[in-house]
């Protein structure tokens, strides 16, 4: 049988393969990268980060849930300059594309991280307007069409790398969030972010987190992922890299089934550091089964 | 660090909702006192792995002692298991108790008191071992609700104090009030326990100008750093996070008390 050719392209930069990490569960690649050959995962997402150091929310900031956890870390982060002289040269030690994700109270934030990161070793840019964890900006950007679209447009007029808007769940219909960062010249979206949640401690008798609501990832989220992200493709021309819930190669299939062009590892990372990997391996085991040469030809297939 | 197949060598409850398991795994090679693992349930329904320190390490014969408290499901799976089950581990994770680097080129009569309160005893019995086995000296001091647990065998490491909350054995309240009533004087404190207790032991510490080194703990996802799920607050600029925070899965669990802002 001939070469199986798993190379995914987003916005003009090619992927060895579609598996990526999802923001904030990976930080910038160090930790996993003792556990998993980063020079195996088609690129590696950065946990997200704005223009000055953020300390993020108080601690309790994760519980687990059936199927998955509630986190609320609250974008924590060292700031953009450490990112680059620290984060970025170990990431280009290997053969992986980098994405770097961004977030910011207001526009002027997030314009400010993208133009730092013009000459940067960055491939792409994914623009976080859409973590349910700090008070301002954020999904402040995220939950109303108007503002993802101004936010998406001031945001693409400095960028020098092409731009992923990361959508997210907590919209009354996702379509139009994908069309209205579509219609301001985003070059891919991805999604979903977290869902928004809650869990009591019911010997406590308080919240679990100590920011009461957290953003819901993991297993327990995978259909409403699948669906949205199904929605999504349909509405838009742009790529759509897609996540949610992906504990293995089937899960990243129903994904890329159901028009995702690449997709992420989340909150499963926690549940096995390997997780990435076996996906990689497992995408190519399900295109050799069914003799599938080139990955494209799945995407989006179920109609 | 890996994740890995372990197998139940044995388990035994050793006091109402706590026991004691030994594993057989290769990491025991890398364990030292302080550390944890990250046990993995067999339900896909739980996600996370439960950290749990490090009881005792057998090198020689590759072999980790966990003590825990039933806390939840998970822990309520892993008291079910028996000899010869397997268990999926994670580790082994964070930085223990420097014993070369704290006694390191210091006064061989060096005397460490050393803390354990309630499910925060188990670490300290590795560590007690480590101390001992380099000629140093050290008190235990224990303090439990009520019912006692591995007390016994901190006897043969040197004396041992008893707290219990109720007073139904050694001094009634909490270790510091056992430390007092007993008079005991030390070099270094070594402690692990509630947050509560550890407050008070860093306050102690501050008071009496003691080095005092503390395990923390908070709820983890990944165990690894990667998340910043289980971060405590520093009193000066952490170098990894460039903010007041420290990972405790990776930076500690273990601190010197003066750094951490708790």
């Amino acid at each position: 049988m001939s070469e199986i050719n798993t190379k995914v392209t987003i916005a003009g930069v090619e992927l060895k393969n579609p598996v990526m990490t999802a923001s904030g569960t990976f930080g910038s690649g160090m930790e996993y990268g003792q556990f998993v050959d980063l020079n195996k995962i088609g690129a590696v997402v950065t946990k997200g980060v704005s223009n000055v150091p953020w300390e993020g929310n108080p601690t309790p900031r994760v519980a687990e849930v059936y199927g998955g956890m509630l986190n609320a870390i609250g974008l924590q982060n060292p700031g953009v300059d450490v990112l680059c002289e620290r984060d970025l040269p170990f990431l280009q030690r290997y053969d992986t594309r980098v994405v770097v994700n961004v977030c910011g109270k207001t526009t002027e934030d997030y314009v400010e991280v993208v133009e730092r990161l013009g000459d940067e070793p960055v491939d792409l840019l994914e623009i976080n307007v859409s973590c349910p964890n700090v008070k301002e900006g954020a999904i402040a950007f995220g939950q109303r069409a108007e503002a993802l679209y101004e936010i998406t447009k001031a945001v693409k007029a400095k960028a020098k790398q092409p731009i992923i808007m990361k959508l997210s769940p907590n919209v009354t219909d996702i379509t139009e969030m994908a069309k209205a960062a579509e219609a301001a010249g985003a070059d891919a979206v991805s999604l979903i972010n977290t869902i928004t949640g809650m869990k009591i401690d019911i010997h406590r008798r308080t919240f679990a987190l100590a920011n009461k609501t957290g953003g819901l990832s993991g297993p327990a989220i995978k259909p409403v992922a699948v669906r949205m992200v199904y929605q999504a493709a349909h509405a838009v021309k742009i790529p759509v890299i897609g996540m949610g819930g992906i504990a293995s190669a089937a899960d990243a299939i129903e994904f890329i089934l159901a028009g995702a062009s690449a997709v992420a590892v989340g909150a499963m990372n926690f549940h096995n550091p390997y997780t990435t990997e076996e996906i990689v391996q497992g995408i190519e085991a399900y295109m050799r089964k069914y003799g599938v040469t080139d990955l494209c030809e799945l995407v989006g297939v179920v109609e | 660090m890996r994740k890995e197949m372990a197998v139940i060598l044995s388990q035994t409850k050793i006091a109402s909702g706590i026991y004691s398991m030994w594993i057989k795994t290769e990491l025991a090679k890398e364990a030292g006192a302080g550390q944890f693992i990250a046990v993995y349930t067999k339900s896909d329904a739980m996600l996370l792995p439960r950290p749990i320190s490090i009881c005792e390490v057998d090198k020689a014969g590759g072999a980790i002692r966990i003590v825990y408290r039933i806390a939840g499901a998970g822990t309520a799976e892993f008291s079910g298991y028996t000899e010869g089950d397997t268990v999926s581990i994670l580790g082994i994770l964070g930085n223990g108790y420097d014993i070369d680097g704290i006694s390191g080129g210091g006064n061989p009569s060096e005397k460490a008191l050393i803390l354990g309160g309630g499910i925060g005893i188990p670490p300290m019995l590795e560590l007690v071992k480590e101390w001992t086995a380099i000629n140093r000296e050290c008190y235990s001091v224990l303090g439990y609700r009520d019912e006692l647990f591995l007390d016994k065998e901190f006897e043969a490491y040197g004396s041992v104090y008893i707290a219990t909350e109720d007073g139904s054995a050694g001094t009634k309240g909490n270790v510091l009030d056992a430390v007092r009533e007993n008079h005991l004087r030390a070099d270094v404190i070594f402690a692990c326990g509630p947050m509560p207790m550890l407050r008070a032991v860093k306050q102690y510490s501050e008071q009496e100008g003691i080095r005092a080194y503390i395990s923390l703990e908070e709820r983890m996802a990944c165990g690894v750093g990667a998340c910043l799920g289980c971060v405590c607050k520093t009193t000066k600029k952490d170098s990894h996070s460039n903010v007041n925070n420290a990972r405790i899965c990776t930076d500690g669990p273990v601190f010197l008390a003066e750094e951490v802002d708790i």
